[in-house]
């Protein structure tokens, strides 16, 4: 109201009127939408890139072996000197054996230790677990892989003596411990998100506490849940370095976890590593085991997706 | 009508009409010091209001009487709170016992994400009952309970979310009912409801009042005189004055009473 008229400074609408930074101002905003678009473009560009040269060599591919008895064939000896076979079963079984034991592995541990951060920790203990959890999320594969195969193999063969040297178990819960935390932190936080009230109008029923945690706190975070558990299970498909160090080269169709396999990324390791010369079936074969791994994760990720919407219980 | 006024902790009037007896209950949040010296009788079938301004202790009060203001980790207590002649602090006194006892209707209405019908069977699923044509008969007479049943018969199995702020509320309050409680603990129950609503809640308390004792706390005076028998007024964590809410809201002993029902302060 009182302003003071005494000294001559301009009003602050006036200096906002005077300044010179309306043009630029009007010049950026019109600019940064295209630079961001750009931005966002190559990311998808380049997605788009690597499915289509995935498929353009998985055409090639399919060029010299028939599309059927690569996705039926129960037998893959690409290196026979007389009779390569490509049946690709082989791979997809060592894949999901590997996958199957890591998540009987990490699936209890996680939500296990995710209700227990949750629902039971105090803020400390909470404050000092999930960063090692996380910290456990940033070890490198390939430590992974030699944990797996110069500790826990020798450790299994303690109980199992059949056990191979390389196998599919071992791996597996190699791969179930490096998922374990991916399940924890993002069903930790699906849990811890939901409201308080909801916990004490349960409590106010004379639920225990395990009570509220299964069935409320659970039901409500399930969306989360088993969409971190979609997401880990499609990291776990993709896993390289572990299965490759300690699961050995011989892709077997059958359900045997004792001994040697080969997983679908294992044999593109193999090949990308050796020397299997340019414009081969060999070489191109791994395109189309490339193609096949991109649509195992590309269908979990789906699921995932459509999952965490089906399932929203909204709070 | 002219009883003996009960401020003192005599009890006169045969302990089996008295649900809880509070002695000289003490409570601390870390040091702060919330409740003093509360000593309270609360009778069967009645309904009891509590009354005062923000941050007297009222809240903290009701949330005593179950325990839950034990989720509060720095919580001390001292003294003592009889439900039917015995003491909830003792240590051999389940809280889930008490709680199935007690049952407790919140400020903000908090159904569980489940189906309507699932929300009214948490209760007595978790204690046990199984059996499907009980549970549905509980669940019918839980929302006729709790006048809500006209309103989502034709739709049990859809979630309690999709329903109005008000009709969540009545959802609570029979979730409450639905395991038969002795007591039942509202905190501010139509705080957070429009007009309307408030006062098919307000009506409900009066039908509920038959069969359960009712203690709620109110910031709304005239809601209180309204529903209550009787009516303890807190201020600064102590009992200014505990009486009939007819003598409360006409004849108040205390000055700081009579300023605060007629809007002085508070």
């Amino acid at each position: 109201m009182a302003q003071k008229q005494v000294t001559d400074q301009p009003s602050v609408q006036e200096l906002i009127a005077k300044s010179s930074n309306k043009k630029q101002k009007q010049l950026v905003e019109k600019l940064i939408p295209i630079i961001l678009f750009i931005i966002a473009s190559i990311s998808v560009l380049t997605t788009i890139g690597i499915v289509l040269t995935l498929i353009v060599e998985t055409i090639i591919f399919f060029k010299d072996i028939p599309v059927l008895s690569f996705l039926f064939g129960t037998e893959w000896y690409p290196f026979a000197n007389k009779e390569p076979a490509f049946g690709i079963l082989p791979l997809i079984a060592g894949t999901l054996k590997v996958t199957i034991i890591a998540v009987i592995v990490a699936v209890p541990f996680g939500i296990g230790s995710a209700i227990f951060l949750s629902e039971y920790a105090s803020d400390t203990t909470r404050r000092i677990i999930k960063p090692i959890l996380e910290v456990l999320a940033g070890i490198p594969t390939i430590v992974y892989g030699f944990f797996a195969l110069t500790f826990v193999t020798p450790l299994l063969q303690q109980f199992i003596p059949d056990l191979k040297i390389f196998n599919a178990l071992s791996p597996g819960i190699v791969v179930g411990i490096m998922i374990l935390p991916m399940i924890a932190s993002l069903s930790e936080d699906a849990m811890s998100s939901v409201p308080n009230s909801i916990r004490e109008g349960a409590l106010a029923m004379g639920s225990t506490k395990l009570e509220v945690a299964l069935k409320v706190v659970v039901p409500a975070a399930l969306s989360g849940i088993v969409a971190s558990v979609v997401l880990a299970i499609s990291r776990a498909i993709g896993e390289t370095m572990i299965v490759s160090l300690a699961g050995g080269s011989t892709p077997k169709f059958d359900f045997d976890v004792t001994g040697s396999i080969q997983t679908m990324t294992a044999y593109i390791v193999q090949v990308s590593s050796g020397d299997a010369g340019y414009g081969t079936t060999i070489y191109y074969s791994i395109y189309s085991v490339g193609f096949t791994l991109f649509l195992f994760t590309l269908v979990m990720n789906l699921i995932a997706h459509a999952i965490s919407k089906k399932y929203r219980e909204e709070y | 009508m002219v009883q003996s006024l009960e401020k003192g902790s005599n009890t006169l009037n045969g302990a089996s009409n008295i649900v809880y007896n509070t002695k000289q209950l003490n409570l601390w949040y870390g040091n702060h010091h919330a409740l003093k010296d509360i000593n309270l009788q609360i009778k069967e079938n009645e309904v009891t209001a509590i009354i005062g301004p923000s941050g007297c202790g009222k809240s903290t009060y009701i949330k005593t009487l179950n325990r839950m203001v034990e989720l509060v980790p720095t919580v001390k207590t001292s003294g003592q709170i009889l439900y039917r002649e015995r003491n909830i602090f003792d240590t051999d006194y389940g809280v889930e016992e008490l709680r199935t006892k007690v049952g407790m209707v919140f400020q903000k209405p908090n159904p569980f994400p489940k189906s309507i019908y699932d929300n009214i069977a948490y209760g007595p699923r978790i204690h046990g009952i199984k059996n499907k044509k009980i549970l549905d008969q509980i669940v019918e007479k839980s929302l006729r309970g709790a006048a809500i049943w006209d309103e989502v018969k034709d739709r049990l199995q859809t979630n309690a979310y999709s329903l109005s702020g008000g009709q969540q509320q009545r959802i609570c309050i029979a979730r409450c009912l639905a395991i038969e409680p002795d007591v039942i603990l509202m905190d501010e129950p139509t705080s957070a409801l429009d007009p309307i609503s408030t006062l098919k809640v307000e009506e409900l308390i009066q039908e509920l009042k038959a069969d359960y004792s009712i203690i709620i706390v109110t910031h709304n005076m005239q809601q209180a005189a309204r529903i209550s028998d009787k009516t303890a007024f807190f201020l600064n964590g102590e009992v200014v004055e505990f009486d009939n809410t007819d003598v409360i809201f006409s004849t108040p002993e205390d000055k700081r009473t009579e300023d605060y029902i007629s809007g002085r302060f508070g």
